[in-house]
């Protein structure tokens, strides 16, 4: 590929459930920054490069970084949002 | 449990003595980003280079072209497994930006429009082994990969060489950068396969 | 908790010349949401591995999957699974993933389902899991493809056993002999036309490479949809992420 590819947080699902027990790409996130309200799967993510990286859609704040090493997976939450986690079943 | 998929075998080889170990020959250009592509009118781009006591050396766009070029012809190697052989590029040798600067810092780190950061030792941005290039292959270096200005340090891994550059801040420690804090080597020699913190 | 298991080609089907779909083996599996993906995971001898998300394209079932995936020239994964894969080959996979582009089948409300190119399988997914269970929801389907020869899953989606689906075929390059519309992107008039009205209030479900996805999301904004009844999902060249 000669074009950068960005994809979204539908991606993040897999990678995600081998650190947390519920799936955040359905939850809702609230933005600290522009404010805007969506669901963490309407995340603009990065994964060609590195590692995955995650922004806001409203205001392209980091929101994610998550790498695979050998040694474990490093994630940084970024602290630029809240999410809200739904609990029941369906979302 | 390691299952072996048969048949599967990834991108693999080209010559050893110019292709690192885990990497493959790239024929092709790949774009990484970690974020929307910065578009940076060369009329608005400065280069900066600031010293651990704050002070700062600045150079425009034409003062940045004025300065003595460089062609550098080297092969690069990306920490997600490809190298591509023979790039040729045009920039301004660092240690041409970095003669009249005064400093006893041992380290760097890059910082590029967009908010990327990368660190280096600074011992490995002299003696002819980095520059920040602005023409790719005979042509001005495209927005996606890293123009109007990138560094380029080919005997490290690609992403130290940071796209988008926009300055180094000469620092008395080693201060991770992006994708250092984020578990990548801080140094990242390719021949030594310093992907990851604590290879 | 999805964690890796084993998954063994049992049989496969060409959709196209370059998309094969995998029917895969997965003892243990419990079935899916249609909507859902996979993450699978190639191991080479000397333990190398590489991982790619892909959409699963069959109803909910036990024990069983089926996967389309789309060549992708250059590609590191795909060229493996659509030209070297063979029946009783192993790989490992990860899922069902992802919680949002889900189509739950007891929500009688209409639904749009537009896709592009391979992102047409999860929604075949959501038509098949419809069929499956008997579902009486009104779907719409447009589908963007290239040409005639590039259509997947010809002869299931949009048959006649689906009554209250309908397919709207778009070609974006070379149309069939006698179409009246030609072959020209996907356009807010194509969505007006096939879609449903936003009054009715569809769910819809927006899937292919991410130009596309953002142009009809846009669109069907445009027409008036409510952006939070809009689910997208975005793929890279080849179908997989």
């Amino acid at each position: 590929m000669t074009r950068p590819t960005r994809l979204d947080g539908n991606v993040l699902a897999g990678p995600l459930s081998e650190v947390f027990s519920v799936d955040l790409t359905a939850a809702a996130r609230l933005c600290s920054v522009c404010g805007d309200e969506g669901v963490c799967a309407q995340l603009l993510v990065y994964a060609d490069g590195p590692g995955l990286v995650a922004r806001c859609p409203g205001c392209a704040v980091l929101v994610l970084r998550l790498v695979r090493t050998p040694h474990g997976v490093v994630l940084d939450l970024g602290g630029t949002g809240c999410v809200t986690i739904p609990l029941g079943e369906e979302p | 449990m390691n299952l072996i998929t048969r048949g599967f075998h990834g991108r693999r080889g080209g010559d050893p003595a110019r292709i690192p170990p885990g990497q493959y020959e790239a024929h092709d250009f790949p774009v990484l980003s970690v974020g929307p592509t910065p578009r940076v009118d060369t009329d608005d781009w400065a280069f900066t280079v600031t010293t651990e006591t704050g002070t700062a050396h600045s150079w425009t766009w034409d003062e940045f072209l004025g300065l003595a070029q460089e062609r550098p012809h080297v092969d690069i190697h990306c920490v997600t497994r490809w190298s591509k052989l023979d790039t040729d590029w045009v920039g301004v040798s660092v240690d041409t930006l970095l003669a009249d600067v005064e400093s006893t810092a041992d380290y760097a780190v890059a910082h590029s429009y967009g908010g990327y950061t990368t660190n280096l030792p600074l011992e490995d941005l002299t003696d002819g082994q980095a520059w920040i290039v602005h023409t790719f292959d005979g042509e001005p270096l495209a927005a996606e990969h890293g123009g109007p200005a990138r560094l380029l340090v080919p005997h490290l891994y690609f992403w130290k060489s940071a796209k988008w550059v926009k300055g180094l801040t000469l620092t008395p420690g080693d201060e991770p950068g992006f994708w250092e804090q984020a578990g990548y080597h801080d140094y990242g020699d390719p021949w030594r396969e310093q992907r990851y913190r604590g290879d | 908790m999805p964690s890796w298991t084993t998954a063994t080609l049992e049989a496969d089907r060409w959709e196209t010349p370059t998309a094969r779909t995998l029917v895969l083996s997965v003892p243990g599996w419990a079935g899916h949401r249609p909507g859902q993906h996979v993450d699978v995971q190639l191991r080479a001898e000397d333990g190398y591995t590489a991982e790619r998300s892909y959409s699963i394209a069959s109803a909910s079932g036990p024990d069983r999957l089926e996967l389309t995936v789309q060549l992708a020239p250059g590609g590191e994964v795909s060229p493996y699974l659509v030209q070297e894969f063979r029946p009783g080959d192993r790989v490992r996979v990860r899922g069902p993933l992802g919680g949002w582009f889900v189509w739950r089948t007891a929500d009688p409300d209409p639904v749009v389902l537009v896709g592009g190119g391979s992102g047409v399988v999860p929604l075949a997914s959501m038509v098949r899991e419809r069929r499956r269970t008997g579902g009486r929801a009104l779907f719409r389907i447009l589908y963007s493809l290239r040409s005639p020869d590039d259509r997947y899953y010809a002869g299931d989606l949009g048959a006649a056993s689906d009554p209250g689906v309908d397919v709207f075929l778009a070609y974006t390059r070379s149309a069939p002999p006698g179409s009246v519309r030609g072959a020209k992107r996907l356009s807010v008039a194509d969505l007006n036309t096939h879609g449903f009205p936003a009054e009715f209030t569809p769910l819809c479900y927006v899937c292919g490479p991410t130009g596309f996805v953002e142009t009809v999301a846009d669109g069907l904004i445009a027409l008036g949809h409510d952006p939070r009844r809009i689910r997208t999902e975005r793929y890279g060249s080849g179908g997989g992420r």
